[in-house]
């Protein structure tokens, strides 16, 4: 057993050494030791844990069979997992933090002798409201990661859920959960603390149903965000530095990437997070929408005026990861560098389901990082490039949000696809995006439309150049 | 009058959210993935609650509703955190730099 103080100060080594792990990841050149950094905080604290509980003569076995099992499971799942299921896989993580905090917050609860908080009914004031607050959040994080996980694996229907009186409901649940939190903390009735874990697991539930399949960006961030609030909630009730630093390492690094992709969207926090977006658009957009002409071609007109330029930027989206279209551009990539073609990615910041998941997609085609631009960084280039080959994206390249202040993606920053001398546009028919508005580029003159799958298109056109 | 210890936990954790901040805005945008994935494995350090709860039980009862809960809170934490780092792990290896011979 050692001391409280030398374990204090071990917990706080290892919240260094998660800060660390995030400066790693400001390049890919000092990431993977900024992993190793966290591997290390995170072995000191487990460690130091044992040690200091020093109570080895029970439960120790199973504290380390259960260890070992879910140890497996988890790697399991990590060298089996495919790339493009990345945002399932994080919403599904963030779902088990949140569930572990609010079993420790019920555990704590239990037994508060064996957290030094007291005892059951009479536990220290401050432990209880920091102990429910992180119970709650713990909870909402769940079953709001849940619903991320369910949308996103295609189990329930990406399209937003509206019902009505939703806010006003979502409301009085809120106002109610910190009314149950006073109250618990007055009365330290258990049957409270049961009853404010099913209310919240109830709003996790309810404030994501109205968020459609492309915000989901902004949700994995703000659940992020939410995970590491109810880890330094519990933090609080244990009295460990690890476990604070870290929930506020994480909960501020979840709302920075939910303020990224906001921006990224041009549309305020509570804007996404009150949802249905997509849903009324839809409806209007259809009726309206007139007969415009579209030309469309082919494999082997697309590989004719590729092969007639000196410079291609490639703009991948969310389709090119269902299609699982990564290897098969990369391959394309190739024939036309052995060309002397010039290519180049760019990518827009809410592409895909997640931040970042087009980079990921790319970097496991093998595509090199310094290949591929942000938006700021390429934007201007599309003036100068011949062909700009647009695969899976829609919205993100819609010159609409430059043009027309009605439209709802007005004011969003867009890639300038349409300065481009020619576009390919891979996509398997005309039908609207995300946003459900028509996408201007389709009808613009230097726009070639290509009709087929993402994948089977760019095979073909590798074929044919 | 002595400090509440609480207070000097807020510190820290007030100026973690600051240091979070700061160090979150360096990281390049093409590694938010990674930076999602492994800040879900660091917050599974929440599992050192969990192993005190586990742990918690005396020699005639392992087992109590507390440290059930205890348990069962070690796997799903250990689940991230092992999943977490070596997904992170696996990402980061398929970050390569261009080939200069080309």
């Amino acid at each position: 057993m050692i001391s409280a103080n030398l374990s204090a100060i071990f917990y706080l080594i290892s919240g260094v050494l998660f800060i660390l792990a995030l400066r790693g990841l400001s390049s890919p050149e000092t990431s993977r030791q900024g992993n190793f950094f966290g591997i290390l905080g995170m072995v000191i604290a487990i460690t130091v844990t044992f040690l200091s509980v020093g109570n080895f003569s029970s439960g120790l076995v199973f504290v380390l069979i259960f260890l070992v099992i879910g140890g497996s499971i988890g790697a399991f799942i990590a060298y089996r997992i495919p790339m493009t299921a990345m945002p399932e896989l994080v919403a599904g993580f963030h779902s088990l933090v949140g569930l572990a905090a609010v079993f420790v917050a019920i555990a704590a609860f239990l037994n508060p002798a064996a957290f030094n908080l007291g005892s059951p009914g009479n536990i220290k004031l401050g432990s209880l409201i920091e102990m429910s607050i992180g119970a709650a959040v713990g909870a909402i994080t769940f079953s709001g990661s849940i619903i991320a996980f369910l949308k996103l694996q295609g189990i329930m229907s990406g399209s937003p859920i509206t019902f009505k009186g939703q806010h006003p409901i979502n409301a009085v649940i809120l106002i109610s959960i910190i009314v149950l939190i006073y109250l618990l903390c007055s009365t330290q009735s258990s049957n409270l603390f049961w009853i404010l874990l099913a209310v919240s697991f109830l709003i996790g539930f309810l404030i994501i149903i109205p968020i459609g399949g492309a915000d989901m960006p902004v949700v994995i961030s703000m659940l992020n965000s939410y995970s590491g609030w109810a880890a330094a909630g519990i933090g609080f009730t244990l009295e460990n530095t690890a476990l604070i630093i870290t929930g506020a390492l994480v909960g501020s690094s979840g709302a920075i990437l939910s303020y990224i992709m906001c921006k990224g969207m041009n549309r305020s926090f509570f804007n996404v997070i009150l949802g249905g977006f997509g849903a009324t658009e839809q409806s209007s957009g259809n009726k309206n929408k007139e007969q415009r002409p579209v030309k469309s071609g082919n494999a082997d007109d697309a590989a004719f005026l590729m092969k007639n330029a000196s410079s291609v930027i490639i703009v991948p989206g969310y389709g090119m990861a269902v299609a699982q279209a990564q290897h098969a551009l990369r391959e394309m990539v190739d024939t036309l560098k052995k060309n002397d073609i010039k290519v180049s990615y760019a990518i827009h910041p809410v592409a895909g389901r997640m931040p970042g998941h087009m980079n990921v997609l790319l970097a496991e085609a093998n595509v090199p990082y310094d290949e591929v631009f942000e938006l700021e960084e390429i934007n201007n280039d599309f003036a100068n490039a011949d062909v700009a080959f647009v695969i899976g994206a829609n919205d993100v390249t819609n010159p609409v949000a430059k043009t027309d202040p009605q439209s709802p993606i007005y004011g969003m920053p867009v890639l300038d696809v349409e300065k481009c001398k020619s576009v390919l546009f891979v996509k398997r028919s005309l039908s609207p995006g995300y946003a459900g508005i028509d996408n201007d580029l389709f009808y613009k003159e230097n726009t070639l439309m290509l009709f087929a799958d993402a994948k089977k298109m760019t095979e073909d056109i590798t074929k044919n150049l | 009058m002595e400090i509440d210890p609480l207070v000097f936990r807020l510190s820290i954790f007030i100026l973690s959210i600051f240091v979070g901040y700061y160090v979150v805005w360096s990281v390049t945008p093409s590694l938010h993935t990674p930076l999602m994935s492994v800040t879900n494995a660091i917050s599974s350090v929440i599992i050192v609650g969990a192993i005190i709860a586990g742990l918690s039980g005396n020699s005639d009862s392992i087992f109590n509703t507390s440290s059930i809960f205890g348990f069962l809170a070690i796997s799903l934490a250990a689940i991230n955190i092992f999943g977490g780092f070596l997904v992170t792990q696996r990402m980061l290896a398929m970050y390569k730099k261009k080939k200069k011979d080309k």
